[in-house]
């Protein structure tokens, strides 16, 4: 891994330099480092910057950049009947980087000498033998331009390798001598040393920004690529889904809306109530003692993993509910077929969400200044008539905010639905059959062995997309109603 | 200030309110009030005063229960309203602070309008037979709370919206909606400015036609003026209890004359 | 003011009405307000109820799972069916397939039976090897061929029962639901209950289930969750190195150098819908980004540590910042005080006694990624049957490896109930991991948490 090596390489410099920055301040300072700017370490770490960064900057531009002018370069070799669209050369191309890797393989292990790997014609040699040999499988024989490709994408990536290796050690190396000649006992290194450690401080904040921008550009790239192949309109309203990969889909949004939205309705019908009442008793009736066993034990439920949830969905609640609204059931009604269904994901969804629920009213309720209870009690109101008439409706703003945040929960969560809802999308009101959701069908679109370029594959990204707006807008919308109610009792 | 901006008037102050015997409180470990004896007149304004951390607001609460709703407070001792011990276990909380109001240091309307602040009282018990009746309720408390002028008008405002005086009279026509018998003001003028203070005072003098008010101040001159009896309270114990003036004139206590003059607090 | 004469005659009856008698309407109030009360009790109790159940489904069905039928018996292995030649080398014998060793292992059932003296009730005696897992002649191979020595003699091996079988002794599989099941016969029942009788069959803890591999979809009996264990180990590696030196470096910017505006709030704002945004988005990201542009091998914990490490980020933010914000400004003000530059006051003072909170954060963000499946779903850590241990670092990090939850879902997903068992045994291991972390992480809490 000559990469990792280089980088291990530039990281020893810096650290030679650091010692080296040290020393070098100490001996201008003749040894009295009452007399440096700045601590001896600061000269130090001046050096050791000075190395890092201009090196792994080279390192990191290249990396970027060389991917990108060689598929460029080697894209030219392959003739043009050989791919229609995007899609189908970024198939040749991965067919090109797979026989280049294959050929790295044989040559690492000996099966072909660097000459034969940079010759071999497909014309003369059954290449998909010879890499199959040392275990590098191909899906199909490998045709003349894809060699030629492959040949000429090792030549340029090792070239590139070499070159690279070359510019990040010089650009280190410069770095190091620049700023060991510069290091002398005047010299404020504390100074620049803290504004490099505020700039990787600026970095690493930027991280989130770069996050979001890559979650909206991978989506958005990905659904303008759908909506090329697939029109937006029958996507956002059509009333079917059924996807095949052989072609002829059709990819309505609707049932899996409807899916979604039916399940969240379940969970936050389950969820509200129970954890508003919880939340309130605990908050206003429950002694110290209640509160602090109680509350933790519901939060316990907030951090079980949703696969587990999941599980207790498919295995447990499921089972469970045939044998009550099921043929043959204890309630003689013949409601249910199967064990995942609408009611069997929302009522565990409902499940995992109380605490969610309780813990935001909790802290919303606890907000209202003791000022009005007391208001309340001192005109002879009973506890009950105090939250109903007083803080409830003080509290509202908070807690519609709440039930906002888990209405967002509900509608992004995906391993209960996609092990509990079941894989039918279907628009039916009977909350007894299985129905399936926007989540479940970004797993089932995107796992498996589908084209990435296929309407069925991209249609995931126009589904997430969907999904990241509408969570995002519920999310927006929520944070402000309860940012807006804290500061009314700030 | 001129304690003689409020015009005494005459008004019947024999009859014993309520009467407290020994009454001890503790929170937790503290022991917060020693065995107070106080009779408080019907018919008159009773105020507290003593130093901050003396018990006053303390056993203020203790006469409608208010310190039920601390989990560590116990009461102990008798207090009687009109002859019955409202720490009686036969005592419904809610029925004895329908008969003895309470007016907050801070004012502290409900986030709802004028008039649902002041029909809440009359609501929950149950007081209005119609919604005619509960309009003539409301008037009557924002008439005797002398703040019904600056607010006919925009009834349906929230309390929220008024300054810190109105809102203050604002808590007090709640309170005197349910028809209190004895209101108790815990430093009701604590967080008001002088002009509003002044409202307030008046408006506590005009109520003791109706009620018996028991009020704590920190301020000796609002205890002066308000007042025509006066307890003094100094680390947990009643030290001294009578008429105002004589508190004020000829303390017989040693500590409530350090107090007055200045020298402890 | 003289109007307020006309309205203030106190209600007579209200006067003399005592209390110690309660009013109708104050019972009707004290009714409604333990109706009141009693629902926030049964709100409480139904969330506790829902926990019970939870648990109790988890761990009675999760249990079975660590605990396996195994036939004990000697194993003759005969020279003529393993080594021909007689000379025992290793890359001759090796050139005897699995196929060579059934017929070995399926006479020695054979003989163990007789010798104990229980009938074979079938034509073919060979029917009786439907009660080993079809995985023991691989397990005969590598013992004969890690010890070549062996062969000639009797040797005795502890062998897998077949999942029908092991079902059988958990009560899972009924002689009933046998009659329409090609794997087994009810006969094979009576055969198995006679040689637990006669010591031969034993069910008892199986270590393999713990640190083992995942196995094939018709050998539940052998599936273990040891290799996506290790898949998670590497993950959570990844996560840890990535996601606490830039969730610190991030707060530190946030709380303490930067200055008010636009690009702060953009981060701000940034930061926190991030913590909203639903995990299988994150798992759209680390496909399109990760395997699509930066061409990270698919499956590989590396990609999956990364997507986590985004996900976890907000999370170890957020309660990074709490720490920060509880460091009171004194510390900060004594440090410039006496003439430490602001970089210097942070790192030397307000860090260090940040450092318990920050700690706490991040166990309780590394829990939280421990326990995500959604988005390993999308980068393919499913799908495949995870058997091959990590011979390496690197090949901890590259290849392609599934991760506990993720395996518990391919678990789940699989067709033989024997697997459901394996996927409660899964979550058993997956929550007791949580639960130590989020045990560190309140014990963390507690010893070092400072009241300023």
């Amino acid at each position: 891994m000559p990469i990792l090596w280089l980088f291990v390489l530039v990281l020893a410099l810096g650290l030679i330099g650091f010692v080296l920055g040290r020393m070098r301040a100490l001996k201008d300072a003749h040894g009295d480092i009452r007399q440096l700017h700045s601590l001896p370490n600061y000269y130090g770490a001046n050096v050791l910057f000075a190395t890092l960064i201009p090196g792994f900057a080279v390192m990191v531009i290249w990396l970027i950049a060389q991917p990108m002018v060689i598929q460029s370069q080697v894209t030219s070799l392959i003739p043009e009947r050989a791919y229609t669209d995007a899609g189908s050369l970024n198939l040749v191309m991965s067919d090109v980087r797979r026989v280049a890797e294959g050929l790295d393989v044989a040559v690492a292990e000996g099966a072909m000498t660097h000459e034969q790997a940079r010759d071999i014609r497909s014309e003369f040699t059954d290449v998909r033998a010879r890499l199959g040999a040392v275990g590098v499988a191909l899906g199909s024989n490998v045709e003349p331009y894809v060699l030629q490709a492959a040949q000429k994408y090792r030549t340029l990536s090792n070239g590139g390798l070499w070159l690279m290796t070359a510019l990040v050690l010089g650009a280190a190396v410069l770095g190091f001598v620049l700023s060991y000649l510069r290091t002398n006992k005047e010299q404020r290194s504390r100074n620049s040393v803290e504004r490099v450690v505020l700039a990787l401080l600026i970095g690493a904040a930027s991280i989130a920004i770069l996050t979001t921008l890559g979650i909206v550009l991978s989506l958005f790239s990905n659904t303008i690529e759908f909506f090329k192949l697939y029109p937006a309109k029958d996507f956002f309203f059509g009333l079917t889904w059924s996807p095949s990969f052989g072609g002829g889909s059709e990819l309505g949004i609707l049932p899996l809306f409807w899916g979604t939205f039916y399940i969240s309705f379940i969970a936050l019908a389950v969820a509200v109530p129970i954890g508003l009442f919880a939340a309130v008793y605990l908050s206003e009736y429950a002694g110290p003692k209640v509160r602090a066993i109680a509350k933790p034990l519901l939060e316990v439920l907030a951090g079980i993993p949703t696969i587990v949830y999941g599980l207790f969905a498919l295995l447990t609640v499921g089972p469970l509910l045939v044998n009550l609204f099921g043929d043959g059931g204890a309630l003689g009604v013949d409601w249910m077929k199967g064990g995942t269904a609408v009611m069997t994901a929302g009522l565990v969804m409902g499940v995992m969400l109380i605490p969610f629920v309780s813990s935001l009213s909790d802290d919303i309720i606890n907000a209202v200044p003791q000022a009005m209870r007391d208001g309340s009690l001192g005109l002879g109101a009973t506890k009950s008539e105090t939250v109903k008439q007083v803080i409830l409706p003080a509290a509202l703003p908070g807690i519609v905010g709440a039930i906002l945040l888990a209405a967002s929960r509900a509608i992004g969560e995906t391993m209960i639905v996609v092990l509990g809802a079941g894989a039918a999308a279907r628009l039916s009101a009977n909350p007894f059959e299985a129905m399936t959701t926007v989540t479940a069908k970004i797993v089932s679109q995107l796992t498996g062995d589908a084209d990435f370029s296929s309407p069925e594959a991209l249609v995931a990204f126009a589904l997430g997309m969907t999904l990241f707006v509408i969570t995002l807008a519920l999310n927006i919308f929520a944070l402000y109603i309860v940012r807006k109610y804290r500061e009314q009792y700030d | 200030m001129n304690d003689m901006r409020i015009v005494k008037r005459d008004v019947d102050m024999n009859d014993t309110k309520i009467s407290a015997k020994g009454v001890q409180v503790f929170y937790g470990d503290t022991h917060a009030i020693k065995d107070v004896d106080v009779e408080i007149k019907d018919k008159t304004v009773t105020a507290f005063i003593g130093p901050s951390g003396c018990g006053k607001s303390t056993f203020l609460r203790c006469l409608n229960r208010m310190n039920d709703t601390i989990d560590v407070c116990r009461v102990e001792g008798k207090i009687l309203l009109d002859q019955e011990d409202i720490y009686d276990k036969r005592v419904d909380p809610v029925q004895l602070r329908a008969k003895v109001g309470m007016v907050f240091q801070k004012p502290n309307p409900f986030p709802k309008s004028i008039y649902d602040n002041v029909a809440y009282g009359p609501r929950i018990h149950g007081l209005a037979g119609s919604k005619a009746d509960l309009d003539v309720i409301v008037e009557k408390s924002l008439r005797r709370a002398a703040i019904w002028d600056e607010v006919k008008d925009r009834l349906q405002a929230p309390g929220t919206g008024l300054s810190g005086g109105q809102q203050q009279r604002l808590c007090i026509a709640r309170a005197v909606a349910t028809e209190p018998e004895v209101l108790l003001m815990d430093e009701p003028c604590s967080a008001l400015d002088p002009i509003a203070t002044l409202q307030v005072e008046e408006l506590i003098d005009e109520l003791r036609e109706n009620f018996s008010v028991v009020i704590v101040t920190h301020s000796m001159q609002q205890a002066a003026r308000v007042s025509q009896k006066t307890a003094f309270f100094h680390l947990g114990n009643l030290v001294e209890y009578g008429d105002t003036q004589q508190i004020f004139t000829n303390p017989k206590d040693e500590r409530t004359e350090s107090y007055i003059t200045g020298r402890i607090g | 003011m003289s109007d307020m004469t006309a309205n203030t005659q106190p209600t007579p009856q209200k006067s003399t009405s005592s209390l110690y008698d309660e009013t109708k309407r104050t019972k009707r109030r004290n009714q409604s307000e333990v109706r009141f009360k009693a629902y926030g009790v049964a709100a409480i109790a139904v969330g506790l109820f829902f926990l019970i159940a939870l648990l109790v489904a988890i761990f009675s069905n999760g249990i079975p799972a660590f605990k396996q039928t195994f036939i004990t018996i000697p194993v003759e292995l005969t020279e003529s069916a393993l080594d021909k030649t007689g000379n025992r080398d290793v890359a001759e014998m090796s050139k005897v397939s699995t196929f060579g060793y059934k017929p070995v292992v399926t006479n020695a059932l054979v003989t163990a039976l007789k010798d104990a003296g229980i009938a074979i009730p079938f034509k073919k005696e060979k029917d009786v090897e439907k009660l080993l897992s079809s995985s023991v002649a691989a397990q005969v191979r590598d013992t004969v061929l890690a010890d070549p020595s062996l062969v000639g003699t009797s040797v005795e091996f502890r062998l897998l029962a077949s999942s029908r079988v092991d079902g059988y002794f958990k009560g899972r599989v009924t002689r009933d639901a046998l009659i329409r099941d090609k794997n087994l016969d009810a006969e094979h029942l009576d055969i198995a209950d006679a040689m637990a009788k006669a010591g031969l069959m034993a069910t008892t803890f199986n270590a393999d289930f713990i640190f083992g591999s995942d196995a094939s979809e018709s050998r539940p009996e052998q599936a273990g969750i040891g290799v996506s264990m290790m898949g998670s180990l590497f993950m959570m590696i990844v996560v840890l190195l990535l996601s606490l030196p830039i969730g610190v470096a991030t707060s530190i910017y946030l709380e303490e150098f930067a200055p008010q505006n636009r690009f702060t709030d953009l981060i701000e704002v940034n930061i926190s819908n991030l913590a909203a945004v639903p995990s299988i988005v994150f798992g759209i990201l680390g496909l399109a980004v990760f395997i699509q542009f930066v061409h990270l091998p698919q499956s590989a914990p590396l990609v999956g540590g990364l997507v986590l490490t985004l996900m976890t980020l907000p999370t170890i933010i957020i309660s990074t910042r709490a720490s920060l914000k509880a460091v009171p400004p004194s510390i900060r003000d004594a440090a410039l005080g006496v003439g430490a530059s602001k970089m210097q006051s942070v790192f030397h003072h307000v860090l260090p006694l940040a450092m318990p909170g920050i700690l706490t954060g991040t166990i309780i963000g590394l829990a939280q990624a421990l326990g995500e499946t959604a988005p390993l779903l999308l980068i393919g850590m499913v799908g495949f049957i995870a058997s091959n241990m990590p011979d390496g670092i690197a090949s901890g990090f590259l290849d392609p490896n599934s991760a506990m939850p993720a395996q518990i879902y391919e678990w789940a997903k699989r067709a033989d109930p024997a697997y459901y068992e394996r996927a409660w045994g899964g979550i058993i291991i997956l929550l007791l991991f949580l639960m130590t972390m989020n045990i560190i992480a309140v014990i963390l809490r507690r010893r070092f948490e400072r009241r300023w």
